[in-house]
């Protein structure tokens, strides 16, 4: 069996993951899911690349993969800590309560 | 047509789905889990082995273990204890456990046949892309330092926040 995915598979794949996080971001309005669908969102951006890459069986493709994963790891620990931060004060996770933007 | 890929991009759009659509974010962080080893596997299909490893090791490692520690973070009190026990029954992991099974049942199945036969060259290795890393993407990996270490003054500091106001 030899392997080869064609490109428009491959390419199907991450804009649908793409979209399922688009949907959970827009759809859930618990903070917890908004970051997790974020990353699922990142993650079909770093299929994107992947799928890409092993098109033109290039090394581009995964050094792109892997500056969206050190990306996915930066904004994943901000985040996390802005969440448990407005948890102090808003003992909440709805995205919706933390709208009036005083110190 | 490969079957390895459409299994597993099956089983990573059906866990991201029901990731989406949980109630419990504990429940929906077990989907999202099986859905990034579901990737992981399609990018060793893909002949990218390095950045399968990659996509285990740090998205469903430390990034998952993170979420891990926020939640358990959020949950302190009494109604933590009844919610755990109720996170233990069958029904929270027998999803998550399946899909993963699948995933495992696929990767024996490539052990015990010998792996995938990859056309020449189709295989980018961790060399080759550690050489381009160095390479011409130099400064792409000092911008990529940057941020992280943005990103560690700024956990740093919300985190003493934190602490300052508990």
């Amino acid at each position: 069996m030899v392997a080869s995915v064609p490109l428009d598979q491959g390419l199907l794949l991450a804009a649908v993951l793409f979209a399922l996080g688009l949907a959970g971001v827009l759809v859930r309005r618990n903070l917890l899911f908004m970051l997790m669908s974020l990353e699922v969102m990142l993650n079909a951006t770093g299929i994107a690349f992947i799928v890409a890459g092993a098109r033109w069986s290039a090394p581009d493709g995964q050094i792109m993969f892997i500056l969206v994963l050190t990306f996915a790891a930066a904004e994943v620990s901000v985040g996390l800590a802005l969440i448990l931060l407005m948890h102090r004060g808003i003992p909440t996770l709805d995205a919706d309560a933390g709208d009036h933007l005083r110190g | 047509m490969n079957a390895t890929f459409d299994i597993s991009a099956v089983v990573a759009v059906l866990a991201t789905l029901m990731m989406i659509t949980r109630p419990s974010a504990v429940h929906g962080l077990l989907y999202l889990t099986v859905s990034l080893l579901a990737a992981a596997l399609v990018f060793f299909v893909l002949g990218a082995p390095f950045a399968a490893a990659l996509e285990v090791i740090i998205y469903a490692g430390a990034i998952m273990v993170l979420f891990v520690f926020v939640i358990m973070m959020l949950n302190i009190g009494d109604a933590a204890a009844l919610l755990e026990s109720a996170w233990l029954k069958p029904t929270a992991w027998i999803g998550p456990g399946l899909l993963a099974l699948l995933l495992a049942i696929e990767l024996v199945g490539l052990a015990a046949s010998g792996g995938i036969a990859h056309p020449a060259g189709a295989i980018v290795s961790a060399q080759t892309v550690g050489i381009a890393l160095v390479g011409p993407y130099m400064l792409a990996v000092e911008i990529a330092s940057f941020l992280l270490l943005a990103a560690l003054v700024a956990a740093f500091h919300l985190g003493r926040a934190v602490m300052r106001v508990s």
